[in-house]
C-alpha cells in the first residue's frame, strides 16, 4: 500500500526545493557566521538571506526583529521566560489559554514555582478563548500574555486580533506561537498587533533544528542561553546554517503558495469532515469555519484513539490522537479537556493533517479506511453493544 | 538498543485478535478498568469440569489493551481454573514479545479481567454446592 502520509502537523517532510536549496551548506560544509573571513561572510550573507525571508512571511518591520532559535519550543520559551523575567520588577503574574502548546504551559508552571501567578483561560466548545475572561484576568501586574494562532489538535484559529486588541488596551504584550498556523494562513505581525510571534522551520516544510521569534522592535527580553551574544545577544549559540537557510526558503515557497495552496487543501479537508461525520456517534472536534485549511479532526465514541492509529498504520495512513494511551503522561490531551469534552470521549479523538503530498483522489481511500478502522474497533469493544458500528 | 514500539507479536495480536466476543450464559464473567481510563475489558468463560473450555472477550482501550486480552485467552482456553488464576501480567507480556513500560498496566487488566471471571465461575459454583475436581485430576 502506498504511504498516505496524514500527520503534517506533527512533522512534515522537507520540501525537495527547499533541501535543493539548503544542502549547499551541508555539502560544502559553511563558516561561522561570527567569522569575519570570507567563508564566514558567506554564512552570515545565507544567514541573513533567511532572516529576510522569515520577516517577510509575517510582515515584521524589519529583519531585526528575527531571533532565530533550534525549535518553536526554543522561541516560546525565550518569549515566556525572557519577557517575564526580564520585566520582573513589573509584575509577576503571566497569562495563558487552556489549549496552549506544552512549551508555553510548561514555562509558565515553572515559573508559577518560582512564585509567579499562572491565569489559565478557558476556551469554548468549539476552541475559541473567552476573551471576556481574558479580560478578567489582565492585570498591571501581567508581563505576559500567550495565546496561539490556532491549535495544533483541534485546528481552531483564535480571533488574534480581538485578543490583541484587549491585551493593547491594559498596556501589555501578547505572545503569539504561530507555529500550527504559519504558512497556512496570512499572518501579518503588524496589522494583527502581534509583540512576541513563535514560528517552526519544520512546519514550513523546512528541516528540523530551527525555529524563530520575532520580537517586536522595542521589546527588551532577558535571554535565556548565555555566552557568544549571537542574535542580538537573545540566543545565543553558533547558528545552524542548513537548518536555518532551509527555514528561509521554505518561509519563501510558503509565503509564495499559500493563496493557491491553501484552496486545495480546503477543498480536501472539507470532504474528509463531510463524509467521516457521516460515521455514526462520530464528531468533528474544533471549530467547524474558523479553523485551519489543513486540519481535520474527529472523535468517535466507544472506541480509543491509540488504536485508531495503530488501525490505521495498517493501511499505511499515519494519524495522530490526543488519546491518553498515546502519550507519555497517560493524560488525556489538556487541549479535549478544555473544550469540555470527557475523558472518556477524550479518548476517542483521531487528528488528521493534509499537506502537500495529499491528493483529493486519495480522499475516498482515506475515508474508507477511517470507516473500516471505527467499524472493526467497536466490534471489539464491550461498550457498543447497542449496535453501534 | 531499547524496544521501540510495540512489538510484531503485539501488532499481531492486535490485528488479528483471538476469541473476540460474547457468550451467552457464560460460567464466569469479569469486568476491569472503566472507559474514564480508557481501557476496559469484558471476559466471558465457559467451564467444564474446572476446565476452561470456551472464552470469549470484548476490550476498549489502546493496542497493548487488545493484544494483552486476546493472548490471555488464548494462555487460558483449556487450562484447568486453578492454573488460570496463576498466569500473571508478567507472563501475558511475555508471551508478547514484551511490552513498552508504560503499557505495562494494560497487561495488568488483561490478567485481572481473567481472574475475575474465573473468580465469579468459582462463586457461582459455591453457591450452587458442586465440588471442583482438583487440578490435575482433570479428565478433559
Amino acid at each position: 500500500m502506498e504511504r498516505i502520509y496524514l500527520d503534517s502537523v506533527s512533522s512534515k517532510p522537507v520540501d525537495p526545493r527547499v533541501l535543493a536549496f539548503a544542502k549547499q551548506f551541508l555539502e560544502q560544509g559553511c563558516g561561522n557566521p561570527s567569522s569575519l573571513h570570507s567563508v564566514g561572510l558567506e554564512a552570515k550573507r545565507a544567514l541573513e538571506d533567511a532572516r529576510t525571508k522569515v520577516t517577510e512571511l509575517i510582515n515584521a518591520e524589519n529583519d531585526r526583529t528575527i531571533i532565530f532559535t533550534s525549535c518553536s519550543t526554543e522561541a516560546n520559551n525565550l518569549a515566556i521566560r525572557g519577557t517575564a523575567l526580564r520585566n520582573i520588577g513589573k509584575g509577576k503574574e503571566v497569562v495563558a489559554s487552556a489549549i496552549e502548546h506544552i512549551s508555553v504551559l510548561n514555562p509558565m508552571k515553572e515559573l508559577q514555582k518560582n512564585g509567579f501567578s499562572l491565569h489559565v483561560i478557558p476556551v469554548d466548545s468549539m476552541g475559541i478563548v473567552d476573551s471576556k475572561k481574558l479580560d478578567e484576568a489582565l492585570t498591571k501586574q501581567t508581563t505576559v500574555t500567550s495565546i496561539m494562532y490556532a491549535n495544533n489538535e483541534i485546528g481552531t484559529i483564535e480571533p488574534i486580533k480581538e485578543i490583541s486588541a484587549i491585551v493593547h488596551d491594559k498596556g501589555l504584550y501578547l505572545h503569539v506561537d504561530a507555529t500550527a498556523a504559519a504558512g497556512h494562513i496570512p499572518i501579518d505581525v503588524q496589522a494583527d498587533g502581534i509583540d512576541l510571534l513563535t514560528l517552526s522551520s519544520n512546519d514550513l516544510y523546512g528541516p528540523q533544528g530551527a525555529g524563530a521569534l520575532y520580537v517586536k522592535p522595542g521589546i527588551k527580553l532577558q535571554p535565556v542561553l548565555l555566552g557568544g551574544g549571537q542574535e542580538r545577544g537573545l540566543r545565543s549559540g553558533t547558528e545552524n546554517i542548513f537548518a536555518i537557510a532551509g527555514m528561509g526558503e521554505a518561509a519563501r515557497i510558503a509565503k509564495d503558495e499559500m493563496a493557491h495552496e491553501t484552496e486545495r487543501l480546503k477543498g480536501m479537508r472539507d470532504r474528509l469532515i463531510q463524509e467521516i461525520t457521516t460515521i455514526e456517534e462520530s464528531y468533528l472536534t474544533g471549530h467547524p469555519t474558523q479553523r485551519l485549511p489543513h486540519h481535520a479532526s474527529f472523535r468517535f465514541n466507544h472506541i480509543e484513539g491509540e488504536s485508531i492509529l495503530l488501525n490505521m498504520d495498517m493501511y499505511n495512513m499515519q494519524v495522530s490522537t490526543g488519546s491518553a494511551c498515546s502519550s507519555k503522561t497517560l493524560e488525556p490531551s489538556h487541549v479535549l479537556l478544555a473544550i469540555g469534552l470527557k475523558h472518556e470521549e477524550a479518548h476517542g479523538s483521531m487528528v488528521l493533517t493534509l499537506g502537500r503530498s495529499n491528493k483529493m483522489k486519495d480522499i475516498s481511500t482515506i475515508v474508507k479506511a477511517v470507516k473500516e478502522t471505527v467499524e472493526r474497533l467497536r466490534k471489539l469493544s464491550p461498550l457498543s453493544k447497542k449496535g453501534v458500528i | 538498543m531499547a524496544q521501540i514500539g510495540y512489538s510484531k507479536k503485539v501488532m499481531e495480536h492486535f490485528m488479528n485478535p483471538r476469541n473476540v466476543g460474547t457468550i451467552e450464559n457464560p460460567d464466569g464473567y469479569g469486568k476491569v478498568g472503566n472507559p474514564v481510563c480508557g481501557d476496559l475489558m469484558e471476559m466471558y468463560i465457559k467451564v467444564k469440569d474446572d476446565i476452561i473450555t470456551d472464552i470469549k472477550f470484548q476490550t476498549f482501550g489502546c493496542g497493548s489493551a487488545i493484544a494483552t486480552s486476546s493472548m490471555v485467552t488464548e494462555l487460558a482456553k483449556g487450562k484447568h481454573a486453578d492454573e488460570a488464576m496463576e498466569i500473571t501480567r508478567g507472563d501475558v507480556a511475555s508471551e508478547l514479545d514484551g511490552l513498552p513500560p508504560q503499557k505495562m498496566h494494560c497487561s495488568n487488566l488483561a490478567a485481572d479481567a481473567l481472574h475475575e471471571a474465573i473468580k465469579d465461575y468459582m462463586s457461582k459454583r459455591e453457591s450452587s454446592g458442586k465440588t471442583g475436581i482438583k487440578r490435575g485430576k482433570a479428565t478433559g
